[in-house]
Order: structure tokens, then sequence, then C-alpha cells
């Protein structure tokens, strides 16, 4: 068997197959694998269906794969919803409690009675189900002892009991390849993203409850005390975004966290920390649709919004990472950034990049480090909006002696005095542009733009964010070129216009109708020839891709 | 303390109108701080917050570390900077309309978590800068530009609704009433916890009530400030509607509980925190 498995693990929410999910994928990833989790889950609590799509893999891989190696069942739904999509020679391991399977493939695990027997509680179905299947792919007992330990702090010894029944009355199948390389950390986008931040000097972490973001704003909360940092859940997204400006003003280094909908009672206050030259990171996780759309779906609908939120001439960043590896980098890098140029910064991820979990390379936390702003030398007159030139000045913070601080929402003179008068109007305008100019020469010196697959190919696929995972690997199967814009605003033109010398045919990929990447590339001059779209909140999957790609 | 550090005055020229509540309010904000000052706040660590409206103008008069919030959002701004850097003391002077109509829901909140700031409000009972609408605390029957022939809505008692959103120190204060206010002001900051101070203020070109309020306008016997009951029978003599009864200004309501600040931060200064983060840690805690 090729050493790239897909393991589909469902049941109705509430009975923890999510979590199952995840301690299949860190069996694979002991052994070596290189682990990418899909989780689909409906707006609700209890009942409907819940899966998580595992793929383990010798290469590092960023999206799932819709044949299934393994098929883990906890309900009759999840036979009726995924047993087209077993391979041929795939594994059903279900509950035989619950249902009757009629399939030389069938494992069937009296899970039920298992727990029952050992004194278990319902959710520790789950239990059974992965030692049964850890049994059929032949990990050994003590490694999954060793996880289950790890994983159980509470209610440990009757997991195991558990397990051990199942493990032993269960049959073994295959025997899984434990690969010669280092093991990597399973993590999720959204908790990429907060060490990201943390890594790079983050003090305090703001939100209002949101999915796909809120995983951001529970795994701050849970480790703020080993990461002396605050974190707090105020009333609404414009209070939060109002008090991130406020306490940035303070001095510190402040990040928000929502999707779409909450982003848009931001932009008010994104508006302000242009205006008042206050930084703030905005974290903005999509989903698809507009209005309330499909709450735990993804989608890439968001971006022509982002870059044009804001009433005003508004300077910031946008930038869109595309897996856990880069929303850790880049989350730390605009945090440094926003913090440079004084002014708000959006990252933009979404459900895709938030919850997915990835096998992570913790090298990238060494690459974050605090980057120290411009700060005032103590010399001469404080003046907050000083006239420099490169349209940044010198920060201060209030309680500086003799120093008076003004942050001003009006158009304002260099003190922070409001104005009316065109002269200084201007003045004040140029100095931020200037500013802009300078960020624009930032992000062509950083890497804005990733480059994958045959570098010298003429065909080329421009995808971003979460579509980078599947586009990337079509890409490198059949030996075209991919282009990924990171840095979206200001926009890396020249890094953008190097990636594309010799390439005669560009199709852009992503995940909205709208094709909105294309009206962003349609203001630097670049024409897309073909259009692959995907907008039924699911991710595009590398098949989908390549099917689509094999009719231009 | 040199003279220079306790200027309190900037170049900005003043462009209220002559006879204007918010002059009042900003002779006895001065003199509050002055005396804060002396009584040992540092200068440097006070930032007064404001938002929109004429009276929010108030810190471009100010030689004080201050920021100007969006309309609405001076409260929950405050609320920020507060975070940030719990040492500094936080004054925020907004309108009737920014904090009772746009912002109200930071009000209740702020008032809800016992943030430890001090709002003041400019309440001249309507909007005037935007020339002339009413507001949440305009009486039935007000005639703006967008009511001509009267507001259809009865006003709500902001003093009512800050009881009830368990704000720890609630007062009420009447801007030519400066000796008064300015004392509002210094027990409003003292006071460890959210404090709510509504100010009374007349505005010459649009609604003046300057001789309304000094026909009904007295100080109230401040005793039994810790009784909720109390504080409700003070607070409903005037429901901000009727010219029948008369106005008490004073200390309506005052107890002590631990602030949100205190209590989330637990000494924690974000804004003064270390921020270098050991590597091994952070791989440590991701091992899985």
């Amino acid at each position: 068997m090729v050493k790239d498995y897909s393991i589909l693990i469902g049941g109705a929410a509430g009975r923890g197959s999510r979590k199952a999910g995840l301690m299949i994928a860190k069996l694979f990833s002991e052994f070596g694998y290189r682990i990418f989790i899909y989780d689909e889950y409906q707006s609700l609590i209890r009942g409907g269906h819940s899966f998580s799509q595992i793929r383990a893999s010798k290469e590092k891989i960023l999206s799932h794969r819709k044949k299934i190696d393994f098929l883990l069942v906890l309900d009759e739904v999840t036979i009726k919803k995924h047993q087209s999509d077993l391979d041929k020679k795939g594994i059903i391991v279900y509950n035989s409690d619950e249902i009757s399977l009629n399939n030389k493939k069938g494992v069937g695990v009296a899970i039920k009675t298992i727990v029952k027997k050992a004194g278990g509680s319902r959710i520790m179905e789950n239990t059974a189900l992965i030692s049964a299947f850890a049994k059929v792919i032949g990990v050994d007992w003590k490694t999954l002892e060793g996880l289950l330990k790890r994983e159980f702090k509470k209610f440990q010894e009757v997991n195991l009991k558990i397990a051990r029944i199942a493990f032993e009355s269960s049959p073994n199948l295959l025997k899984i390849k434990k690969l010669k390389q280092k093991v990597f950390p399973l993590l999720t986008g959204n908790e990429a993203t907060a060490l990201g931040m943390v890594k790079a000097g983050l003090d305090l972490y703001i939100a209002y409850p949101m999915t796909p973001a809120s995983g951001i704003l529970h795994y701050l909360a849970e480790h703020k005390r080993e990461f002396k940092i605050a974190v707090t859940q105020l009333e609404n997204e414009t209070g939060i975004v109002n008090a991130g400006i406020g306490a940035a003003y303070s001095g510190a280094r402040t990040a928000v966290g929502t999707s779409g909908g909450g982003f848009a009672l931001m932009t008010e206050g994104l508006s302000l920390a242009v205006q008042n030259e206050t930084p703030l990171v905005i974290i903005e996780s999509q989903r698809m649709s507009p209005a309330t759309g499909v709450p735990t779906y993804t989608g890439q609908g968001d971006l022509l919004f982002t870059l044009t939120a804001g009433h005003g001439d508004i300077v910031k960043f946008v930038i869109a990472p595309g897996d856990a590896d880069e929303a850790c980098f880049w989350a730390g890098k605009i945090l440094n950034l926003s913090w440079k140029y004084q002014t708000p910064s959006i990252l933009l991820i979404d459900k895709e990049v938030s919850e997915s979990t990835f096998s992570f390379d913790k090298n990238i936390l060494g690459k974050i480090r605090y980057e120290k702003p411009l700060l005032w030398d103590r010399k001469g007159d404080y003046l907050r909006y000083k006239r420099t030139k490169n349209g940044i000045s010198p920060l201060a913070f209030p309680g500086e002696k003799n120093v008076i601080i003004k942050a001003n929402s009006y158009e304002h003179d260099e003190f922070g005095i409001t104005v009316e008068e065109a002269e200084e109007i201007k003045k004040m305008q140029d100095k931020r542009l200037r500013k802009f100019e300078e960020m624009k020469r930032e992000t062509e010196k950083l890497p804005a733009v990733n480059i994958f697959g045959k570098k010298t190919a003429k065909k080329a696929i421009i995808a971003w964010g979460s579509t980078k995972g599947p586009a990337k690997e079509v890409a490198e199967k059949l030996g075209i070129k991919m282009i990924q814009p990171v840095i979206i605003e200001p926009f890396p033109e020249k890094q953008i216009k190097e990636a594309l010398k010799g390439v005669k045919k560009i199709i852009l990929i992503e995940t909205n109708g709208l094709a909105q990447m294309e009206k962003v590339l349609n203001c630097y001059g670049i024409k897309v020839n073909k259009k692959i779209l995907k907008y039924d909140a699911r991710p595009f999957l590398p098949k989908e891709i390549e099917e689509n790609l094999s009719r231009f | 303390m040199t003279d220079k550090n306790l200027k309190l005055d900037t170049y900005a020229k003043n462009t209220w109108c002559p006879g204007c509540g918010n002059f009042g309010i900003l002779t006895a904000l001065k003199q509050a701080i002055f005396s804060l000052i002396k009584q040992g706040t540092p200068k440097e660590n006070i930032v007064v917050v404001s938002g929109i409206g004429c009276g929010s103008k108030i810190i471009d008069y100010l030689n004080l570390n201050s920021f100007s919030a969006l309309h609405g959002r001076p409260v929950i701004s405050g609320e920020g900077i507060k975070l940030g850097n719990p040492d500094l003391e936080v004054i925020v002077s907004v309108g009737d309309g920014g904090v009772y109509n746009e912002g109200i829901a930071h009000l209740i909140h702020a008032a809800k978590r016992n943030s430890d700031i001090t709002v003041l409000v400019h309440d001249n009972r309507s909007f005037a800068l935007t020339t002339s609408q009413f507001t949440a605390t305009s009486p039935k029957g007000f005639k703006g530009r967008s009511t001509p022939f009267g507001n259809i809505e009865e006003p709500f008692n902001p003093l009512k609704l800050m009881l009830a959103s368990k704000a720890t120190f609630i007062a009420r204060g009447y801007s030519f009433k400066i000796e008064h206010l300015k004392n509002l002001i210094i027990k409003g900051v003292q006071h460890k916890g959210f404090s709510f101070i509504e100010i009374l203020q007349p505005c010459v070109s649009f609604f003046d009530t300057t001789q309304f309020y000094n026909e009904r306008v007295y100080e109230l016997e401040e005793d039994n400030l810790a009784s909720e009951k109390e504080a409700l029978e003070k607070i409903k003599e005037w429901n901000y509607n009727t010219d029948k009864s008369r106005i008490p200004i004073g200390v309506f309501y005052e107890i002590q509980k631990p602030t949100y600040e205190e209590q989330l931060l637990k000494g924690l200064i974000p804004s003064k925190r270390e921020r270098i983060i050991n590597l091994d840690f952070l791989i440590n805690l991701i091992k899985n």
C-alpha cells in the first residue's frame, strides 16, 4: 500500500468523533507520518452528522482526499454518507451494536457492550473504536496505551480497560509501516496563529465568540497564565475593536479575532486605527456566504471586503496565509508589521486554515521574534504625529513623564489637535501616504509570494489562502507552476510579475463565486485565462482541481 | 511639579457657543484634575477620552493625554486603555447622544463589569453639533429638526439604568454648579470601580434649559449611599420628562466591589510585560 492513507471517522455531534479523529492522527503521527485533518461539523450541539477526515502521508500534505482507506463508524448515517467513497481495498471498522453490515471487509466491534462491560460512559465508545482500529492496522498495544495515557488524564483507568478489551477482541489485518522521519506536533491553524502572535510579543487578545475564529480565543484563554498575557471576551465586535485600539494606545500589543460578520462590525475601528495611527491586528477567519452564511464551513468570499474595508483612505496590511506553518509565521510577522507602521492589519484566513489540523514545523517559531517598534528617544518636544520622511512618527505611551500623547480620530496636526484647514489636512494625509509607500517597499522585501511546482512551466495556477493546499499538491503532481500571493495589501506587484515571467496561461482557483482574486489581479494588469471556482462551503480536493484542469 | 507641568490649556481655539454648559464642565474638570495632581496623581497617568459632539471637543482644550474615540465608543475605548495599562487614570467625557444612543451597550457592560474608569456624561439632552435632533434623554414633545412636530418617545432615566446595570458609583451634577461638579469628579475618579457622573448641561443654541435647571436643581443629602433602595427613590424624583419635580444632584449611590481590571489582570500590566518568550517553553507546550 502507498504511504498515503485516508481515514474517516464519523458520528452524530456530541459523540466525540473529532477527538477520536485527532487521536487516530496522533497514532500515525507517532509513526512519522505527516497529517492533515479536515473536520466537518454542523451548527448544532447534539445530533446531525460530524466527521473527521484524516490524511496520513510520508510527504507533507495540506488537504484531505475523497477516497477512504479506513472508514470508522459510530452510527448508521456515517455508513450511508461515506461508504461510496471507500476504496476497493478499504476497510470499515464499525459499531456492531448499532449497525449490521454485510461487508467482507468490515470489522465489527461491539463498542456499546465493551463500554458497558468496563463500566464506562457512552462518550468512551470512541476509545473502543480507536483501539479496535489500532489493532486492525497493526499498531502495537504499547504505542496505543501510551497515547491513551497522555490523552486521558481523567477516567484513564476505565478508558484503558475499554481499550484493552476492544484491542484484544479485534483482528489484525495489516501492518502500517513506521516511517523513519521526525515526529511533528499536530496543531490547528488557530493554535498556530495564536502561537505566532505570542512569540512576537502579543500582550492582549480580545474577541467575541464567532466560528471559525473562536479557537484562537479558546487556546489563548486556556494558556494565558503560561504566556503571561491578558485574554478577554467583551460585549460585541464593535466594542472589541475599539477597546483593542485603546489598549494599543496604552502600549499593549493587541489582537482581535472574528469572522466576516464580526469583521463587518469592526470596520469603523479599522478606520479609526488608520487615522489615529494605532497598531492593531485583526484576524478574519472566513466562512461561506453573506450574512450568517454557513457558520461552520469554509469559504474565501471576504477577500474584496477586507481589502476595501474602512472609510477614508485606508493604509493597512492584508495577509492571507494558507496553512498552519504560514499562519504561525505571518501572525507573528503581521503583529510586528502593525507596530512598525502603526497601522491596522488583517490576517485573512478561513475555516479550512483555522480548524484543520496540520503537522506543524516547529522551526517556524524560531523565525518569529519580538521586533521593537520605533519608540520616542526622549529628546526634544514630543509630537505624536511628527511628520517624518518615511511617515512613521516615534511612539510614546501614556504614563511617560513630561509628554502629552494625543490620539485623534479627527484629522489633526502633529501634536494631535483637531484641524480643518486644507493645508494641514493634506500634510497629515501625505504623512500617512508616505508610510504606505514604505509599507509597499517592505512588502517587496518579504516573501510575499510563494512559488511551488515546476518553476519553468508555462501554465500557472494562482491560488491564495487555504486553496494553496490542494492547488500545490496538483501543481507538483502535474508539473505546472503554482503561485500563491500571501501578502495581498500592499499588493506585491513586482514579485507577482516576476513569478509570472514566461507564464502563458493563468488559471485562478479560489473558493468564492465572484472570482475575487481575479479583480485584484486585474488592478495590476494581470489577466486570468481560466477560473476554477467552488462555493459550496467545502474546500477544494486535489482531485477536483486535477479534473477541472484536464478540461482546459 | 513646575508650572509648565500644570499648564492644562492648549493652543486650540475654543469653538463652543458663548454661555455653553460645556464651559462649566471644562472648568470643573480642570479644577478636579488640578486637585488630583496636587494630591499625588501623576499628570502623565491621566488620560481623557472623548467621542464626537460639542462636549467631546474638550480634549483639544486640555493639555493632557487624550484619545478621541469614534462616536459612541469612548467608554469601551477607555476600558481598553485601562486594560492596556491599569495604572492609568481614565476619564471618559461623552455626550448623551454618543453614550445613551449610539454606544449604550458599552455603557451598560462597563458598569456591569465594574471597569475602573470614570464616565462624565455631558447631557444636554439633544444632539447639538448636528444642529438639534432628539436623544434618549430628550423629553417627549422635544422639537428638533428630525421631530418638527415633537418627539414621540419618552426619555429614559440614565441613573436608573446605571443602577440596574450595577454601576458602583452613580452621581449627577450640573454644569453651572462648578464647585459641586468639581468635587463629584474628584470623588468619581477616586472611587475604585466604575464611576458614572451624569452632568446636566444646557445647550444655549438649541435646548436652553439654564433657567429650568436653575429653578429645580438642589443638592442631595448624601447618606446611606450603599442602599440601592434609597438610591432608587432619589433617582426617581425626576424622570427627565416632567417639569413638575425638583432635580436632585450629588452622589446617589456608592459601593465597593472588586474591579474588572484587578480580577482579570491580577497585577499584570499588559503594556509593560516581558515580551521575550522562551522558544523551548513553546515547543514543549505543543509537543503531542
